[in-house]
């Protein structure tokens, strides 16, 4: 079981955890600003685009 | 042109996993025997089959923009990852995948193993091949059911990872080697970045989001993803070299 959870952590999240909750923060921004009536399309690509730099600077460091 | 991209990530991202299973089924079979390595490939295939015999349908039953946003983000925490490994390749700061290392490792590991035989089988090529064919083919059954259910044609996905699966057995029994010309490495760049453009567009709808002219944005949120990511790599090239 420990390993089936470890198989699904390293699948699904991998090395950089902080992107994982970067996205799952975003999406939940997203979700916010769409209840409020804001039709918020582009918070996604801007979120993806600084979550991304931001693993990757971390891992070139 | 959903379709079109539907299939082609499912065929991808297929293809980009059964190379993988592949270089270990081959390895196990020329090691410790061909029935052991076979058999544990249709052990793996069978299960497989059942996962996603019962999870597809199952799927099906969820309310379309839960069902998005769930595999959306999915798709997007997967996707990104990798989509930063392959610009980690390709920028020079990881080492790119090489399927003629991993085999020749593979076979000194497989020759070094103690033999046991269970069942009349090699336990150590059936176990080899099982979970390496079982581990590979996971990640194939999550991208075409997740594909497949978000967008209503678990079908059409399936299509896409079976033209992978028999272009690449085909080719591994033409060539009786791991598939070291496939280039791996481009092929997981365009996954990563089909799985990330597929990941925004899908947990951006299922939190109730709108994109301008619905499906037609496709293109452009693909288009996005490709300009990031060339100017990652860019980027970190530079970088590097600057430091070197």
């Amino acid at each position: 079981m420990r390993r089936l959870g470890r198989f699904w952590w390293d699948f699904v999240v991998g090395d950089d955890w902080r992107a994982a909750v970067g996205v799952a923060v975003a999406i939940g921004a997203t979700a916010g600003l769409a209840a409020a009536g804001v039709n918020s399309w582009w918070l996604l690509p801007l979120a993806v685009a600084a979550v991304l730099w931001l693993s990757l600077a971390r891992a070139s460091r | 042109m959903t379709v079109g991209f539907l299939i082609a990530s499912a065929f991808l991202a297929s293809a980009v996993e059964f190379v993988e299973a592949l270089t270990i089924v081959l390895a196990a079979g020329l090691t410790r025997g061909w029935r052991s390595s076979l058999a544990g490939l249709g052990a793996a295939t069978v299960a497989l089959a059942a996962i996603v015999a019962a999870l597809g349908p199952a799927l099906t039953l969820v309310p379309i923009d839960a069902l998005r946003l769930v595999v959306g983000a999915l798709l997007l925490a997967f996707g990104l990852q990798w989509l930063r490994k392959a610009i980690l390749r390709a920028s020079g700061y990881k080492a790119l995948h090489d399927e003629g290392e991993i085999f020749a490792r593979e076979q000194a590991e497989a020759r070094a193993a103690a033999g046991e035989l269970r069942a009349g089988l090699d336990w150590y090529g059936f176990t080899l091949s099982f979970k390496g064919v079982l581990l590979e083919g996971l990640e194939v059954a999550f991208i075409v059911i997740t594909f497949g259910s978000a967008q209503g044609s678990i079908g059409l996905a399936a299509l896409g990872a079976g033209i992978a699966l028999v272009l690449v057995a085909a080719v591994g029994v033409y060539v009786r080697g791991p598939l070291t010309r496939v280039p791996e490495n481009t092929l997981k760049f365009a996954v990563g970045v089909m799985l990330t453009t597929f990941g925004i567009f899908w947990s951006a709808e299922g939190a109730g989001a709108h994109w301008p002219g619905d499906e037609a944005s496709l293109p452009a949120v693909l288009a996005f993803v490709v300009l990031l990511s060339a100017a990652a790599v860019a980027s970190l090239r530079r970088r590097r070299l600057a430091f070197a």
